[in-house]
């Protein structure tokens, strides 16, 4: 009679982190700090994403060491990445009783074909995606959350900000499209039909969308709500700021109260400075993280 | 069957669309409620499911703590569901200090485990519904309740749902599924104590 590792179970989880910030750690003190600043979840990670930039190489799954260490640290929900494709670093942090698994661009992909048939797994995914069409083909595969892939590790929001506009204005041409041309949308987008379908009666992606890739202050995650956000991923910009505390809590602030203009330039003033951030067309094309992904 | 009553959502992280939604079905007028002004004109309030820690510190940043504990002293109804039930209980085992301390009952955080075993089932709940669709989602246990408490549902023989006067505390989300009966049920709570105010 009961049920675990329902789409229901799945999905409510991710619903109850809406309007919260969920933060990239690295070790057990990391994490006590977010939890500290009302983090809703973190993402335990050897390596956070711009150093994962730096330091080139193949990008794999968390020490498990790093992982277990973290979920013992702290009471909110944790998370961690596995290489897109690598259903059995998956079925490891599965084991290891991970809340979360993001299968994530961040890391070197394992499959540059097929990605992980999350429908199998009791454990919810969340993953990247920079159109409607990459969003729709995650949720077929059975991901239970979405987030924009911005470009990770650059602390510049302006791929976050693409992603989501882009998300949304499609979401809104679904849903004022008539039914009869809805097959060739979907056939143009690559996305399921029914999957369409269901936005096209709803308004809405049948899953929660969380801004990430860029997010390095409080204004840039307000920037996101404003876009139609669910809430926010911090990656680098929290632990590669001059005060992560500070900056944790800011963001965290932010992120709640979003329309308090006054408010969030309360909490901007006296945070230290930001990340060190990359502007976009200094990358190479293969440095380019968000282009993960099929 | 509804009126003119005003719900509010307290909305700083969480499931609050769905609360909103599922009062909106039912005809009410729900808020989404963010900060203390707000609460003077709402009849109910409605504390969701979300992360416990991160809306308590909220709570507490925004000096929230004192009006919706006076919000409750006037006679008005306070719904918790899951985070919003820990929010409210006088005692959360294993730790420090309670958030919003109006509930007599003692929760235990995480009770099941971890989100792979987060489940869903089919529970009655007394005065409510026989067989009413329960998600359960990293959710808390009740597991000492006080001698005015009336334990309204239970699973694997524990308790996840109760009732105090004006107070209704439920370890799972209603607000996940399309079932209106426990919003209508708080509704009719609302009402009662209208009737009773004025």
């Amino acid at each position: 009679m009961t049920q675990t590792g329902t789409d229901r179970v799945k999905r409510g989880m991710a619903e109850m982190q809406k309007g919260g910030v969920i933060m990239d750690v690295v070790n057990a003190e990391q994490a006590k700090i977010a939890e500290e600043a009302g983090a809703v979840a973190v993402m335990a990670l050897e390596r956070v994403p711009s150093d994962i930039r730096a330091a080139g190489g193949v990008a794999r799954m968390a020490d498990l060491t790093i992982v277990e260490e973290v979920l013992k640290a702290v009471s909110i929900p944790v998370m961690a990445k596995a290489r897109i494709g690598h259903f059995i670093e998956a079925r490891l942090l599965e084991s290891m009783g991970v809340d979360y698994i993001d299968e994530s661009e961040v890391l070197t992909p394992a499959d540059e074909v097929y990605h992980i048939d999350k429908s199998t797994f009791t454990v919810p995914f969340v993953c990247g995606a920079r159109n409607l069409g990459e969003a729709l083909r995650r949720v077929g595969e059975g991901a239970s959350m979405i987030r924009t892939k911005g470009e990770p590790g650059t602390g510049n929001i302006v791929e976050a900000v693409r992603h989501m506009r882009m998300m949304q204005s499609q979401i809104r041409k679904v849903t004022g499209m008539s039914r009869d041309e809805l097959m060739t949308e979907a056939k143009e987008l690559g996305a399921p039909f029914e999957l369409l379908l269901q936005i096209h009666e709803t308004g809405k992606l049948p899953v929660v969308n969380f801004a990430a890739g860029g997010v390095a202050t409080p204004a840039d995650a307000a920037l996101m709500m404003h876009l139609g956000s669910d809430g926010v991923f911090v990656g680098s910009g929290i632990f590669k700021s001059s005060n992560p505390a500070k900056f944790a809590k800011a963001i965290v602030e932010a992120t709640t109260h979003y329309e308090d203009f006054a408010l969030i330039a309360e909490l901007s003033k006296d945070l230290g400075s930001p990340m060190t951030g990359i502007e976009i067309s200094k990358l190479e094309a293969h440095e380019r993280m968000q282009e993960r992904g099929w | 069957m509804a009126g003119k009553e005003k719900i509010g959502v307290l909305a700083l992280q969480g499931a609050v669309r769905e609360h909103l939604n599922l009062f909106h079905k039912l005809g009410v007028e729900a808020i989404a409620v963010k900060r203390r002004e707000q609460l003077d004109e709402m009849d109910g309030l409605v504390i969701p499911g979300g992360e416990s820690t991160a809306i308590g510190k909220l709570i507490r940043q925004y000096d929230l703590r004192n009006p919706i504990m006076d919000f409750y002293a006037k006679g008005k109804p306070v719904f918790g569901t899951c985070a919003g039930l820990i929010l409210i209980a006088k005692h959360i085992a294993e730790n420090d200090e309670a958030h919003l301390p109006l509930l007599d009952v003692t929760v235990q955080r995480n009770a099941f485990g971890r989100q792979v075993d987060s489940f869903e089932a089919d529970l009655p709940i007394k005065g409510v519904a026989e067989d009413f669709r329960a998600v359960f989602i990293r959710a808390p246990l009740i597991t000492s309740v006080g001698d005015d408490v009336d334990v309204l549902s239970t699973v694997r023989d524990q308790v996840v749902a109760v009732q105090q006067g004006n107070l209704l505390g439920i370890s799972f989300h209603p607000e996940l599924t399309d079932d209106t009966r426990l919003h209508a049920y708080f509704l009719s709570m609302v009402q009662k104590a209208i009737e009773k105010l004025s």
